[in-house]
């Protein structure tokens, strides 16, 4: 089997996510940074990797994907035997629930905890201010999401069931992120939330992701 | 037992997921949900989905949300049925597949969403299309359909010459997009047009277009 390559930026939520998966997975990869500072990601040589100009990118072989979430999803079935089990596999009902709360992250999460991440975190790091009555309104909202993640973790230990699957890996970029803002207050209100971030942020691989940004 | 689709008619991720059902022959029952009442944000449906939209989905002890996921779900439980929307038979066509699924969930809809809320949702709350949030959406969903036009030119259909659910998953917001002023972006790249024309006008979305009469005249 040819060796897989990760094209990417370390700070990246999306490259994260990917490396996340493969850290999970205890396989054989090889990091290729994309220095995004120069603009590489729009670059005539990293667009035929990903058309959309965004990281990270990955090949296998002749296979090329990009799209974190279709990488993961790949990799988490072709490794399905290596490593962490991140699918659940079993009927197509179990099956479903898995892929419900896979999409709950990709559209419900995402879209005001990845606001509240530029409000609060990359905006003082580049120097800009932040817009406080839009993390104002994005905490709201955020919240609201929480609420619902709050009943959910009440009743399963993790989002699609009793362990660790895709479904909460997806998540560990943005809410390592939001860790080190002033919104995590939104979790620390939350027992079930809390003890659910503490639970995944503690996991070995993750902190091989994070080792990466020490590098 | 048939599948019951807690949803409305003309909803766009009700017809998503109706329109999966009937490519792959599934038999379901539409309970209509009375969005101007608000039924979507309150019990009993909220039980359905915590998060207060449409559609749900039963079958038998098994409740879903996220029209995706149900579509997902679908396509896998009625996979010997219909058409194959998954290329069960290759990982790495299920894996390009889902590449593309990601694509319209991450590039297409943020861009095309807003356009159709501007022209059917806001004027039901008293309010003019927004121009501002209009153009800026038209800009970002002009560049990713440039993306889509040079895919469209090397394969029939995104994920391969093969028809998915990933070019299913464009269709119901598309189809309203059709109906706006802004219709151009589509018409004015050949292989996307080509590509519209090509997955609009199968039988299966052909039954559920017919329902989509959102903003029209006496509705």
């Amino acid at each position: 089997m040819a060796a897989m390559k990760v094209h990417g930026y370390p700070l990246s939520t999306a490259t994260q996510r990917v490396l996340a998966c493969l850290y999970e997975k205890d396989v054989e990869f090889q990091f290729v940074n994309v220095d995004m500072v120069a603009g590489e990601h729009k670059s005539p040589n990293f667009l035929p990797l990903n058309p959309f100009g965004q990281v990270p990118a990955f090949e296998e072989g002749d296979l090329k994907l990009f799209e974190s979430r279709a990488t993961t999803h790949y990799i988490a079935h072709e490794y399905a035997d290596k490593g962490t089990q991140l699918l659940l596999p079993g009927s197509n009902k179990t099956m479903a629930v898995f892929q419900l709360w896979k999409e709950v992250e990709a559209h419900q999460f995402d879209p005001p905890s990845t606001k509240l991440v530029f409000e609060l975190r990359y905006k003082p790091h580049f120097g800009m201010t932040t817009d406080t009555a839009v993390v104002e309104e994005y905490e709201a909202k955020f919240a609201k999401v929480l609420d619902v993640y709050e009943a959910r973790l009440a009743e399963s230990k993790y989002l699609a069931c009793d362990h660790f699957t895709l479904a909460d890996l997806h998540h560990l970029p943005t809410v390592q992120y939001l860790l080190g803002s002033s919104a995590k207050k939104l979790f620390d209100s939350r027992p079930h939330v809390s003890a659910w971030v503490a639970d995944i942020t503690a996991r070995p691989a993750w902190s091989k992701v994070m080792g990466m940004l020490k590098q | 037992m048939a599948l019951k689709l807690y949803g409305a008619a003309m909803s766009p991720c009700t017809s998503r997921v109706m329109t999966c059902l009937h490519e792959k022959e599934a038999d379901f029952e539409l309970i209509p949900i009375d969005l101007f009442a608000g039924e979507h944000k309150q019990l009993p449906f909220l039980a359905k989905n915590p998060f207060g939209q449409i559609p749900a989905l039963e079958d038998g002890d098994l409740s879903l949300f996220e029209s995706r996921a149900i579509s997902a779900y679908v396509a896998e439980k009625y996979k010997e049925a219909g058409h194959d929307l998954i290329r069960c038979q290759s990982l790495k066509e299920a894996a390009e597949v889902k590449v593309w699924m990601e694509v319209e969930s991450q590039q297409y809809h943020p861009a095309i969403s807003p356009i159709i809320f501007q022209f059917f949702a806001a004027p039901l709350q008293g309010k003019v299309p927004d121009q501002a949030i209009i153009d800026e959406n038209l800009e970002k969903l002009g560049k990713v359909l440039d993306v889509y036009e040079e895919k469209l030119s090397r394969t029939k259909y995104l994920a391969g010459d093969f028809y998915s659910l990933a070019d299913l998953f464009h269709l119901s917001f598309t189809y309203y997009f059709m109906k706006t002023p802004c219709a151009n972006l589509i018409n004015e790249r050949p292989h996307v047009k080509a590509w519209w024309e090509d997955i609009s006008s199968r039988p299966a979305f052909q039954k559920v277009a017919s329902a989509m009469t959102f903003g029209e005249k006496g509705n």
